[in-house]
């Protein structure tokens, strides 16, 4: 990350690393935030095991994915808002340049060109752009009055959609939704008019035929099983099926812990990934489920509470695009698992199988224990 | 309440805040709902769908029974063959590597490649059918995504075309088609049993559950039929067919105390093992389906009826001057010479139509309908044997003179080789007619006697004079084994009359006379290399096959004492 590289500080600036180390400021943790991630993380382990077949080795690579997670979380609590709010813009056009260099270098996985390799790990920049665009939105908007102006919105929309269309070329239609959904909630926190809302919602209606032009034949053939999906019931609704199966069949205490019979007979599809929140399902229940949704409320509650708390624009921004879109993330993995909207390549945040994802969404939860910590600073 | 009131001021406008609030609230409420619904009111379907994915009924493949000779020598076996099968939608992906899977099923690429794609909405399509179990492994190694092997079993007869047309074959599905496959079909075929069992999403059985019925081979079939004497039947007739250039033959040999088929054999015949020579006259079982008119090897029935009336015995005179019969002004049939007065013994081994003829004339119809019928003629002889024919004997009151004349010398009649071994059989056994039987039978079946055991023992004593010298069936003869039996050559019927130039030579014969043992049939059908009368081309048949049987079965020689009569006993030394 940008944050081993950057020295640019200046000489008023009190550097992060030092204030760690310096005995007057304690490790700045959010213990509701963290507490509730290890929760949820922890459930996802369970679920995980059962979900990979018992497999030890697929577990210990979650646990390394797991506990860079951590290390990204701890970094960026320590980092005071401001320094955050500076390398904003550089951190946007950096995922930015990553993304175009994805485009002409990247690794193809499953058929979309989304990877970068670094080496030993490889990663996705996209999943960092969805941090980088709300930054971006929230940097761009925290000296100007708010609401933005038609113009400034104008800005506003080409940081969210420009990076939002490439990644949807790579074809990653998922993050491009979501990326569009963090850049847009961002921006409706700005607190622009009912009357801008409209206008963007005709145009987002208009524009819908055109980018159906542009979708490829799998994201159509989605978006036309998730209406219909017994139309295709070997192929393009297979995975809707099953995943209702084994969410329905798992009844309201579930089959038990490693006895989910369409988990672990292979008949539902992607279950250590997208569809893992399925298996949750079928092996604990409706209890389970329930108990995993109130762990997510309690992390979108506690940051909208730190967005409500925060004491400027920057931040207020920040952290309330940051909760809301790790709703939107829960709600789009668990719409899409029991049915309720198109397959999209959305993981379960904090517990499908998958290193970036895992790590930009520990990051965001980082700033938001920063935003918390820094307001708490001020206030002492 | 207070935090909405503080979030609502920080964002600066009351809607706003309320609407992503209400947003908020609207995402957790539907997710609920949804899992509550789909788990609550959806769950018994949902897990009986679950369930149907998973747990799966699969057959249990059994074999067909064995068929064995009376001895236990396998005539039919089934061995264990893999069939491959595709599930087309599953091998969608992996359509690119067709020609691997061709290459390994020995298929033209196109035509496989055909017929997956036009069988693309099936979920189960035959690929190739009783491959060996190593072919089979070869193309399960390809790891081909829905390429599946199937256990079934291939029939295979070790004795081939020697008992092919007796045994009849299966299909590809081992359901059997014909002869005794057929005739057995629910006594061989295996009890196809079932069993739950937990698949995975890949297909494979992971674990079984219960059975839920149990697989059962079939029964082993164990038939009347004596391999021995059924290459020694097939050997000798498919030598006589060829030797005297005939058209087909059958030959059947009974056991005349139990009514078992020992033997039969039919040329022309074909090889069950290999049923690419598709020629449907070869499959044929002549000897059951086929009727023919049986010409003189018909007179020891009318004698049968003759002696039962009491009108005629034995030594009782008969005129046969001047050598022909006339019937209504017309002459009905001659004999080969004028042979004047002669007793009942010579008018059958001397096969006199006149004689016979003039016997039958003085008989009561309805008495010798009785007896004929008596002895099945006309009527299937039980065996259960499928598309045996029934044979033909008229009514009586349609007779007229004529008819009842033609009769006495076997023609107006028709009959099966099997039917007419049967007759002769209720001869040899006394008067006591059995019905045939292609099982093995642990004890003879109850007969139905049809004269008196005389009137049987003078018909014996009067059936082997046929084969002394002065008979007509010299070359039935046996060494060292008294013979009794009858000729019979007939002219082939057909449309519109009969055929001058086309014969069938029949012989029927029983072995050893004085305790019965075999009875015999042969029949050659159209003979084309000069000799067609049945004492020329049938009754040698005879001879080879019941010398060797008699060996074959070490029963006892009865005919020591007297004069050898045949070739192969005048060569001796001894005169």
């Amino acid at each position: 990350m940008a944050l081993a590289t950057t020295d640019d500080w200046g000489p008023n600036q009190q550097r992060p690393i030092r204030s760690l180390l310096s005995g007057d400021l304690r490790l700045n943790v959010d213990p509701v935030l963290l507490l509730t991630i290890l929760a949820i993380s922890g459930m996802g382990f369970v679920v995980l095991y059962s979900a990979v077949g018992e497999s030890g080795s697929l577990l210990l690579r979650q646990a390394v994915r797991c506990a860079a997670g951590l290390c990204a979380f701890l970094v960026m609590a320590q980092i005071p808002p401001r320094y955050l709010r500076v390398w904003s813009p550089w951190l946007f056009c950096g995922v930015f340049g990553l993304l175009l260099l994805v485009m002409i270098d990247g690794e193809v996985g499953k058929g979309a060109q989304r990877w970068l390799s670094l080496g030993i790990v490889s990663f996705q920049p996209s999943e960092l752009m969805k941090l980088a665009v709300p930054l971006m939105v929230a940097w761009f908007m925290h000296d100007r009055p708010l609401p933005p102006t038609l113009s400034q919105l104008s800005v506003l929309l080409m940081i969210v959609l420009v990076p939002a269309m490439l990644i949807a070329r790579q074809p990653d239609l998922g993050t491009a939704l979501l990326v569009v959904a963090a850049g847009g909630l961002t921006i409706l926190l700005t607190g622009i008019s009912k009357r801008m809302i409209g206008g963007v919602t005709l145009a987002g209606l208009i524009c819908a035929p055109i980018a159906w032009q542009f979708m490829l034949d799998y994201q159509r053939a989605r978006v036309l099983t998730f209406l219909n999906p017994e139309s295709d019931p070997l192929g393009a609704g297979y995975n809707i099926i099953q995943s209702k199966i084994a969410i329905g069949s798992g009844g309201v205490f579930g089959k038990g812990w490693l006895n989910g019979t369409q988990a672990h007979l292979e008949f539902l599809p992607e279950r250590s990934t997208d569809f893992i929140f399925a298996v949750m399902a079928e092996e604990f229940g409706l209890m389970g489920v329930l108990l995993l949704l109130a762990g997510y409320l309690v992390l979108v509650g506690r940051g909208l509470y730190i967005a409500i708390d925060a004491q400027d624009t920057f931040t207020r921004l920040l952290a309330g695009s940051l909760s809301l879109t790790f709703f939107v993330y829960v709600f789009v993995n668990a719409g899409m698992v029991s049915g309720l909207l198109p397959i999209v390549g959305v993981p379960l945040p904090l517990v499908s199988a998958g290193g970036t994802s895992m790590v930009t969404l520990m990051a965001g939860f980082g700033m938001l224990a920063a935003i918390s910590g820094h307001r708490k600073l001020l206030a002492q | 309440m207070k935090s909405a009131e503080r979030t609502i001021r920080k964002f600066g406008g009351g809607w706003r805040s309320a609407f992503v609030l209400l947003c908020f609230a609207t995402g957790v409420v539907v997710i609920a709902a949804r899992i509550y619904y789909l788990v609550l009111f959806n769950h018994d379907f949902l897990t009986a769908q679950g369930d149907d994915r998973y747990l799966r009924t699969v057959q249990m493949s059994a074999h067909r029974g064995s068929i064995v000779d009376r001895r236990g020598e396998p005539l039919a076996v089934s061995t264990p063959v893999n069939s491959i099968w595709v599930n087309p939608g599953e091998l969608k992906p992996a359509l690119d590597r067709l020609d691997e899977l061709a290459g390994a099923l020995n298929l033209d690429p196109d035509a496989l490649a055909r017929r997956i794609t036009s069988n693309m909405e099936r979920e189960f399509v035959y690929l190739r059918r009783h491959m060996s179990p190593a072919q089979a492994a070869g193309v399960l190694s390809l790891d081909l995504p829905g390429v599946r092997s199937q256990r079934e079993f291939r029939r295979y007869y070790p004795a081939g075309e020697v008992a092919g047309h007796v045994l009849g074959f299966t299909d590809i599905d081992d359901q059997g088609q014909e002869g005794l496959e057929l005739a057995f079909d629910h006594w061989l075929a295996p009890e196809i049993g079932s069993k739950r069992v937990i698949q995975n999403g890949r297909g494979y059985v992971i674990e079984d559950v219960e059975e839920i019925t149990p697989a059962r081979d079939g029964n082993t079939l164990r038939t009347s039929l004596d391999l021995r004497l059924q290459y020694l039947t097939y050997r000798e007739l498919k030598r006589a067919v060829a030797e005297n250039g005939a058209e087909s033959g059958s030959a059947v040999i009974l056991d005349p105390n139990t009514g078992e088929v020992l033997a039969v054999a039919n040329q022309p015949t074909y090889n069950p093992n290999d049923r690419s020579q598709l020629d449907v006259a070869r499959y044929r079982n002549r000897a059951a389906t086929d009727i023919l008119e049986p010409g003189s090897s018909f007179k020891p029935f009318i004698l049968a009826a003759a002696l039962e009336s009491g009108q005629y015995s034995p030594d009782s005179l008969v005129d046969t001057s001047p050598g022909t019969l006339r019937v209504n002004g017309r002459v009905l049939t001659e004999d080969n010479s004028n042979l004047g007065v002669i007793d009942v013994t010579t008018v059958l081994a001397k096969s006199s139509n006149v004689g016979a003829a003039q016997i039958a004339l003085s008989l009561d119809a309805g008495h010798l309908w009785q007896v004929l019928s008596g002895f099945g003629i006309g009527r299937l002889t039980d065996s259960g044997y499928p598309g045996e024919s029934a044979g033909v004997l008229n009514d009586p009151q349609h007779w007229r003179d004529i008819g009842q004349a033609t009769l006495s010398y076997g023609y107006g009649v028709s009959v099966t080789a099997l039917q007419l071994a049967r007759a002769y059989a209720g001869i040899a056994a006394g008067g006591v007619m059995r019905s045939v039987s292609f099982a093995a039978l642990d004890e003879p079946p109850p007969g139905q006697r049809v004269i008196s055991q005389s009137t049987a023992d003078e018909l014996m004593r009067m059936l082997q004079a046929v084969v002394l010298p002065g008979g007509t069936a010299r070359r039935a003869a046996v060494a060292n084994y008294t013979i009794a039996g009858k000729t019979g050559t007939a002219w082939k019927s057909e449309a519109g009359g009969y055929r001058e130039n086309r014969y069938t030579a029949v012989f029927g014969g029983i072995a050893p006379a004085s305790d019965p043992r075999l009875v015999v049939v042969v029949i050659i059908n159209e003979p084309r290399s000069g000799a067609y009368y049945g004492g020329e081309v049938a009754a040698p048949v005879f001879a080879r096959i019941v010398e060797g049987a008699l060996r074959q079965l070490a029963i006892a020689p009865d005919g020591l004492n007297e004069p050898p009569v045949t070739v192969i006993a005048s060569a001796r030394v001894n005169p």
